[in-house]
C-alpha cells in the first residue's frame, strides 16, 4: 500500500486469465488468451473492432461464462463462488460501463449512495454525503448530484459513473471505453483524473479503449488483441515495436504518430 | 476483505501543554458507522492546537480519510497531506479528500422545506402541465387538419401504401380481439339485464337493452377503448423511437413534411378503421345478447328480430356511429403527438406511451359522457 505510482518491484498479480476461450455460434472470440494483471498498474486493452475488448471485460468481471479456460480475480474463481462469496469479490472492484449505466430513476447522488447503502450498510444521510464527497472526488460539480442521468451531459454520466464504480473503495477498477463520445478537452480532463484517483487510492485500471491519446498519457502498459489472443502485453513503447501488421498501422498511423506527438513533445518517430 | 481487521479508534492524550490525537486501526468503509461514532466523542477535546499522530493507522479508504477530515477541517487535513511520517500514498489520498470536502462543503445546503409547500408546489406543477398539454393538443389538431388540407387537392401527396398499411394494422389486425371482446360484454349484459328485468317480469326487454347499449354507446365505446390501448401506444413507440434515433430530425432536414409523412396515414387510417371496427362491435356485442336471450333466457330468433326491428331505429345506429370518427381522430392525433415529444432515451419512449394511452382514454370517455348529455338535451 506504500509508494503506489511508478513501476513496482515486486509484482502481484490481481487478475490471472489462463487459456480463455470464448465463443457466440460459430464465431470465436478468444482462443486460449492469457493475460495477467498486476496490483497498482493501469493496463490499457486495445484492438480492432470485433476482437472482443469488451467481451474480455465482461468475462472477468464475470457477466460473460467462458466455453473454457479460467478467470481468476484476486486468487478467486468468481464463477464457481456461492453467490455469498462472489459478492464479497465483486465489491472490490468496480466497474465503468460504456454509456455510464446510471440508473435512469434515480438522481445521480442516489446512485452513487445505493451501493454504500446496500452493501456497507451506511444510514442513508450518511451515504449521501460520501457519495457527495465521491462526486466531488470524480470532479462533477456539486449541484449536478441531485439532477438525473437524463440531465447530465456525456463528460458528466462518465464522471458520475466513475463516482459510482468508486463508491465502495474498489481495489480494480475497470474501464470501458471511458472516453469514447468525450471532446478533446473532456478526455484530456478524464485521463488525468484516472491517473490522478490511480496514484491517491492506489487503483489497479482495466482499460478498454480505442483512444491513442489515453494509451500514451495514462498506461502502464498496454495489451493488444488480436487473433482471438493477446498479441503483445508490455509498455507501450515495446508493444509499439511488435513486427505485426495491425499494430503497426494502428501505433505509426497518422494518428498514432500524432498522440505520441503530443504525448511526448521531445520524441521523433 | 477486512473481516479480521480492527475498527478504527481515535483517541485524545491530554498532558499539561498539549494534547495528541492518536488514530489507530482500520479507518475503513466496514467500520464507517463506529468510526462516526467514535469521532463524535472526542470531538470536543480537539482543537487548533492538538497533533495528529498517524503513525499506529491501519488501512486507511476516502470514507476513513473524509472521517478524518471531517475531524480536523479542511486546512489540518492539508497540513496533515504534508507530514512526512505518513506514506506518499496515503498523504495523496488524505489530500484529494480533503479537496473534494472542500468543494462538496462550499456548495450551498439544500434548503428545507414543508410537506405543505412541496404538495402546493405539485398540484401547482401539474395543473400548468395540464394545461400547456391541452394548449399543444390544439396546436397539433391545427397542424394536422393543415396538412390534411393542404394535401387533400393533390392525390400525388398521398400516401396510400402507407395508408393501406395503417388501415390493416389497426383495423384488419384488431377484429379477432375485438369482436371477441365485444361478443362477451355482450353476453354480460344480457345475463345483468335479465337478472334486474326478471324481478319485474319485464325480461324481454333484455332485448331494447342490448341494442340501445350497443348501437349508441358500447360499441363505439369499446372499440375506441381497444384502440387506445392497441394503436395510440403503437403510434407513440414507432414515432418515439424514430424521434429517438432522429430520424425524424433527418425528415426535416429532407425537406419533407414529418406531419404529411408520419402523422396523415395514421390518422386517416383510423378514421377509415374505427367506425368500421365499430360496426363489427355493435353487430358482434348484440350477437353475444341474443345468444344469452335464445340458449338462457329461451327465446325464439323471430320474436328477438321482430322485437329488434320494432323499437330499434336508424338513429340509434347513427348516434353511436356519429361518435367513431372524433375518437379516431382525437386517439391517432394524440398517439401520434405523443410520439413527437420523446426525447433521446428509450425511457422516455416508455413514458410517453403510458402517457398516450392514458390521455387518450382520458378524452375519449370525457367526450362520451359529454356526447350522452347533449344526445339527452336534444332527446336523440
Amino acid at each position: 500500500m506504500s509508494a503506489l505510482p511508478t513501476p513496482i518491484p515486486k509484482r502481484e498479480t490481481v487478475i490471472e486469465v489462463r487459456g480463455l476461450v470464448n465463443r457466440f455460434g460459430n464465431q470465436t472470440v478468444h482462443d486460449h488468451l492469457d493475460l495477467d494483471v498486476y496490483r497498482g498498474e493501469i493496463l490499457g486493452v486495445v484492438g480492432g473492432s470485433g476482437t472482443g475488448k469488451s467481451v474480455l471485460l465482461r468475462t472477468i468481471i464475470g457477466l460473460v461464462r467462458p466455453v473454457a479456460g479460467t478467470v481468476r480475480v484476486f486468487g478467486e474463481n468468481l464463477l464457481a463462488l456461492p453467490p455469498e462469496r462472489r459478492s464479497m469479490v465483486e465489491r472490490r472492484f468496480g466497474v465503468l460501463f460504456q454509456s455510464g449505466a446510471l440508473f435512469s430513476s434515480l438522481t445521480v447522488s442516489e446512485n452513487v449512495a445505493l451501493p454504500l447503502v446496500e452493501h456497507a450498510g451506511i444510514p442513508r444521510a450518511d451515504a449521501e454525503r460520501l457519495a457527495g464527497v465521491k462526486l466531488a472526488l470524480a470532479g462533477l460539480p456539486i449541484d449536478a448530484a441531485r439532477k438525473y442521468p437524463s440531465q447530465l451531459s456525456g463528460g458528466m454520466i462518465k464522471r458520475a459513473a466513475l463516482a459510482r464504480a468508486l463508491a465502495l473503495d474498489p481495489e480494480i477498477l475497470f474501464l470501458d471505453e471511458p472516453t469514447a463520445g468525450l471532446d478533446p478537452i473532456s478526455a484530456a480532463a478524464f485521463d488525468s483524473l484516472i491517473v490522478t484517483l490511480r496514484n491517491a487510492l492506489g487503483l489497479t485500471v482495466f482499460l478498454v479503449t480505442h483512444d491513442l491519446d489515453t494509451l500514451y498519457t495514462t498506461c502502464d502498459r498496454v495489451a493488444v488483441l488480436s487473433q482471438h489472443r493477446v498479441l503483445a502485453a508490455a509498455p507501450i513503447d515495446e508493444v509499439a515495436a511488435t513486427d505485426d501488421a495491425w499494430v503497426q498501422a494502428y501505433f505509426h498511423g497518422p494518428r498514432g504518430r500524432a498522440a505520441l506527438q503530443s504525448a511526448h513533445p521531445e520524441r521523433k518517430d | 476483505m477486512t473481516t479480521t481487521s480492527l475498527p478504527g479508534r481515535a483517541k485524545v492524550f491530554r498532558d499539561a501543554a498539549a494534547s495528541r490525537l492518536a488514530l489507530t486501526g482500520d479507518w475503513t468503509l466496514p467500520h464507517y458507522v463506529d468510526l462516526q461514532h467514535s469521532i463524535a466523542a472526542i470531538a470536543h477535546d480537539v482543537d487548533a492546537s492538538t497533533t495528529v499522530d498517524a503513525r499506529e493507522l491501519g488501512a486507511l479508504d476516502t470514507s476513513g480519510a473524509l472521517v478524518i477530515a471531517e475531524l480536523l477541517g479542511s486546512a489540518r487535513t492539508q497540513a496533515l497531506a504534508q507530514d512526512p511520517t505518513i506514506p506518499v500514498a496515503r498523504r495523496a489520498l488524505l489530500k484529494t479528500v480533503g479537496d473534494a470536502l472542500d468543494t462538496y462543503c462550499h456548495a450551498a445546503p439544500r434548503e428545507r422545506r414543508s410537506s405543505l409547500s412541496i404538495l402546493l408546489e405539485r398540484i401547482g406543477r401539474a395543473t400548468e402541465s395540464f394545461w400547456k398539454q391541452s394548449l399543444k393538443l390544439l396546436g397539433f389538431i391545427g397542424m394536422v387538419l393543415q396538412a390534411i388540407a393542404a394535401t387533400v387537392w393533390r392525390p400525388k401527396r398521398w400516401r396510400v401504401t402507407a395508408l393501406v398499411s395503417h388501415i390493416e394494422q389497426t383495423g384488419l389486425d384488431a377484429v379477432p380481439i375485438l369482436s371477441l371482446l365485444s361478443f362477451m360484454v355482450g353476453a354480460v349484459v344480457a345475463f345483468l339485464g335479465a337478472t334486474a328485468l326478471a324481478t319485474y317480469g319485464a325480461s324481454v326487454f333484455v332485448i331494447d337493452l342490448i341494442g340501445f347499449a350497443f348501437l349508441r354507446e358500447f360499441g363505439v365505446l369499446l372499440t375506441a377503448i381497444l384502440l387506445a390501448g392497441r394503436t395510440a401506444s403503437a403510434f407513440t413507440a414507432q414515432i418515439g423511437s424514430m424521434k429517438a434515433r432522429e430520424e425524424i430530425d433527418a425528415i426535416r432536414t429532407l425537406g419533407l413534411d414529418p406531419i404529411e409523412l408520419l402523422v396523415l396515414p395514421r390518422v386517416l387510417a383510423l378514421l377509415v378503421a374505427l367506425p368500421l371496427l365499430t360496426f363489427i362491435a355493435m353487430v358482434t356485442g348484440i350477437l353475444g345478447g341474443a345468444v344469452v336471450c335464445f340458449s338462457v333466457l329461451h327465446m325464439s330468433p323471430a320474436m328477438f328480430l321482430s322485437m329488434f326491428r320494432d323499437d330499434m331505429t336508424l338513429g340509434q345506429l347513427l348516434v353511436g356511429m356519429a361518435k367513431a370518427p372524433v375518437f379516431a381522430f382525437l386517439i391517432g392525433v394524440i398517439g401520434c403527438m405523443e410520439g413527437f415529444k420523446v426525447s433521446g432515451s428509450a425511457q422516455s419512449v416508455g413514458e410517453h406511451t403510458t402517457s398516450s394511452v392514458v390521455q387518450s382514454l382520458f378524452v375519449v370517455i370525457l367526450i362520451d359522457a359529454a356526447a350522452a348529455l347533449f344526445y339527452m338535451e336534444m332527446g336523440w
